[in-house]
């Protein structure tokens, strides 16, 4: 079974993971690293993808300097999202072959992990076949939105970006009330902590999630490697 | 060269996919792509996807344009391509239909009805099964005329086109068949290595796929000539300059050992996983051969020498060159003090010397102060080499692949996995006495590796 290397880089800016993305995409690509699951909280953050939709973000760009919320147009699929403090985000970057790949399926894949990791707690995770994203009744808990990146080398893909689940209660209040998060203007947003009623930590709930990850992926046991840690440690000093 | 019109559509990227969206153009009409190089961005749904390209050519056209969506199995865009027999299998000429569009289901774009090359008067059949089949001969006659094969109408088996073809056409005057371009193109050329081709089933390596190299260059070409130039790159000139001095200095002699590895096999196929679980790198053969080789010398110091003219410098520190080949060069990064490491550290020295040696992140301290070169020339399926000493070194050892073979063991025959070790070394400081030894030494520490051996 494949090795899959997960990395907790607790919190990083927007940019610099994104950057960090790519540099590891491009190392995946040549072979040089293995299919790495990179977890972590964003500071306060809009994200609008490729479905771009400026009329989803209602503050003005003045009123998210004075909240101190960045704003990124990026590369992956679906509308806008918030990433924030308490939300815990997961990017995979895998290499899939192109023989028999679903780009529909990994989103489907994605999508049950968390469900599995919901079904920890009690909670009845389920999809709306319009929308991607997991779903507690009608409240979403986890945004997802990926990228598939050709590898050069290889005949197959490269997966980037990936998904955003809401743990700490504050989240939606803190960011989701600035949009309407991936342009859905019926449904609430949920987190994990309003759902159980319990304190929980982002990184201990990263730390659950990887056996669901490994095991709906088909990876054998994640490993943590050192250099990334450091490397993230470097680029905050 | 003949051309080609080859439509790219939008494939089946998901089982529930319908449709996607151009998000937008990597490639304009005009730039050449490469097999499988990305041409736009596609967005459906939550999915944002590169989409690769089929075949190996020029952008013609878009026929979507950024924002707009279309189904699955409509045709994109249009790429030029050399005709030849092996497009065929991979794209569909834009006179043939292709399947999906044909399907009523799937919402076809308005389809541009290419006549490019085929107007010229003549009936020709394109679906013809020989019609892009050249043989040299035509090619040539075709090339000398000026004649564009695919205005010329075919009367051979199954269309293809005869020499007598291409003489009637010359007859019939080059207006009328003419290629259109005249003097010096300038076209890409690549090695001809396919990267679907397996390279090799056997045989050990340093890393588990290793790479293809693809050297992409700007050659220049005209028509009707059988060569093409590429200039010397630096790196290139360095090592010319190396391999000179060596074998023009150095009275080389060689030498070759058999030796029985299928322990080692056993061994590494044991601790493999555990290895890779626990030191997130792979373990290949190579830190074995190393660890047995450096051993060796310890053994036998003079393997670890340079010749200085009046007298032979044996050096006390042994620091194996390690030979990494890149997609154009050759590099030997340096494991220091190698007799002073388990196993499980000169593989993860190899490790990071060969992912920074493709990187191109070696520091000159990495490729400096080398006494010895091993070189795993095994892992494009060798079994036998005959390598040039890394100057100024006293001697080279090469691993070659590792093969099952029946051995009489006893007066018995059985399956074996044996591995050739080559050895090149300076005839001025070294005698086959002597390497002869240090072989047989090398061949011991190989065969005693067996399934207690440790690793740490």
């Amino acid at each position: 079974m494949p090795i899959l290397k997960s990395e907790w880089l607790s919190r990083m800016d927007y940019g610099q993971a994104w950057e960090l993305q790519k540099k590891l995409v491009k190392e995946i690509d040549r072979e040089e690293r293995s299919d790495t699951l990179l977890l972590l909280e964003h500071s306060p953050t809009y994200t609008i993808g490729s479905d771009r939709h400026p009329e989803h973000l209602l503050y003005s760009k003045e009123e998210l300097a004075r909240r101190g919320i960045s704003l990124y147009e990026i590369d992956r699929g679906g509308d806008i999202t918030y990433h924030g403090p308490g939300q815990l985000v997961g990017y995979p970057l895998l290499y899939l072959d192109a023989v028999g790949l679903d780009l529909h399926q990994y989103l489907r894949n994605l999508e049950e992990v968390i469900i599995k990791l919901l079904a920890d707690f009690g909670i009845v995770g389920d999809r709306k076949p319009e929308y991607t994203g997991v779903w507690v009744g009608d409240l979403k808990i986890a945004a997802i939105g990926v990228k598939f990146n050709k590898a050069r080398t290889r005949r197959g893909f490269v997966t980037s970006h990936g998904f955003a689940l809401n743990v700490k209660k504050n989240v939606e209040q803190d960011g989701f009330q600035g949009i309407i998060p991936c342009g859905i203007t019926e449904y609430g947003i949920a987190s994990l902590e309003m759902l159980t009623g319990t304190e929980l930590q982002v990184e201990a709930i990263g730390q659950q999630i990887l056996p669901y990850f490994t095991e709906v992926f088909g990876y054998s046991i994640p490993i943590a490697s050192e250099s990334l840690n450091s490397l993230a440690k470097l680029k905050q000093a | 060269m003949a051309k080609q019109i080859i439509e790219i559509t939008m494939p089946q990227l998901a089982e529930s996919l319908v449709s996607a969206t151009i998000e937008r153009w990597l490639k304009e009409p005009g730039d050449s792509i490469d097999m499988y190089e990305p041409i736009c961005e596609l967005i459906t749904d939550k999915v944002n996807a590169e989409l690769p390209s089929t075949v190996r050519g020029k952008l013609v056209k878009h026929l979507v344009g950024v924002g707009e969506t279309v189904g699955i199995g409509a045709a994109i865009c249009l790429v030029e391509v050399e005709a030849t027999g092996a497009t065929d299998n991979v794209a569909n000429p834009v006179i043939q239909q292709s399947e999906a569009a044909e399907q009523p289901s799937s919402p076809s774009t308005s389809r541009p009805q290419l006549a490019g090359a085929g107007s010229g008067g003549a009936t020709i059949d394109a679906n013809a099964p020989m019609r892009n089949r050249y043989s040299p001969a035509v090619q040539k006659l075709a090339a000398d005329n000026g004649i564009d094969l695919n205005r010329v109408p075919g009367t051979g088996e199954g269309g293809r086109i005869t020499r007598k073809d291409v003489l009637a056409a010359v007859a019939a005057g080059a207006a009328t068949f003419g290629t259109s371009s005249n003097g010096v193109a300038s076209i890409p050329v690549s090695a001809p290595m396919d990267p679907k081709t397996q390279v090799r089933s056997s045989g050990m390596h340093l890393s588990e796929s290793p790479r293809i190299p693809s050297v992409e260059t700007q050659a220049q070409e005209a028509p009707g000539r059988g060569e093409y130039f590429i200039d010397i790159t630096p790196v290139r000139n360095t090592i010319a300059t190396k391999m000179r001095q060596s074998v023009s200095e150095i009275p080389h002699g060689w030498m070759m050992i058999e030796v029985d590895v299928t322990d080692l096999v056993l061994l590494r196929n044991k601790l493999k996983g555990e290895f890779q679980n626990r030191e997130g790198i792979n373990l290949t053969y190579m830190p074995f051969l190393i660890k047995a080789a450096v051993n060796a010398i310890k053994d036998y110091p003079i393997m670890n020498s340079v010749w200085a003219v009046d007298k032979i410098i044996v050096k006390r520190d042994i620091n194996i060159s390690l030979s990494v080949g890149t997609e154009d060069s050759v590099v030997t990064p340096v494991i220091r003090n190698a007799d002073q490491k388990n196993i499980a550290g000169i593989a993860h020295e190899i490790d990071d010397l060969a992912r920074r040696t493709r990187e191109k992140k070696l520091k000159l301290d990495d490729i400096q102060g080398g006494t010895f070169t091993v070189n795993n020339t095994g892992s494009f399926g060798s079994i036998l080499t005959q390598p040039i000493i890394n100057y100024p070194q006293a001697a080279i050892l090469t691993f070659e692949s590792i093969v099952k073979r029946p051995v009489v063991i006893n007066d018995m025959i059985g399956v074996r996995s044996m591995v050739n070790l080559c050895l090149s070394l300076d005839h001025r400081i070294l005698d086959g006495v002597i390497c002869g030894r240090f072989l047989q030494r090398v061949k011991e520490n190989l065969e005693s590796y067996n399934s207690d051996t440790k690793l740490y």
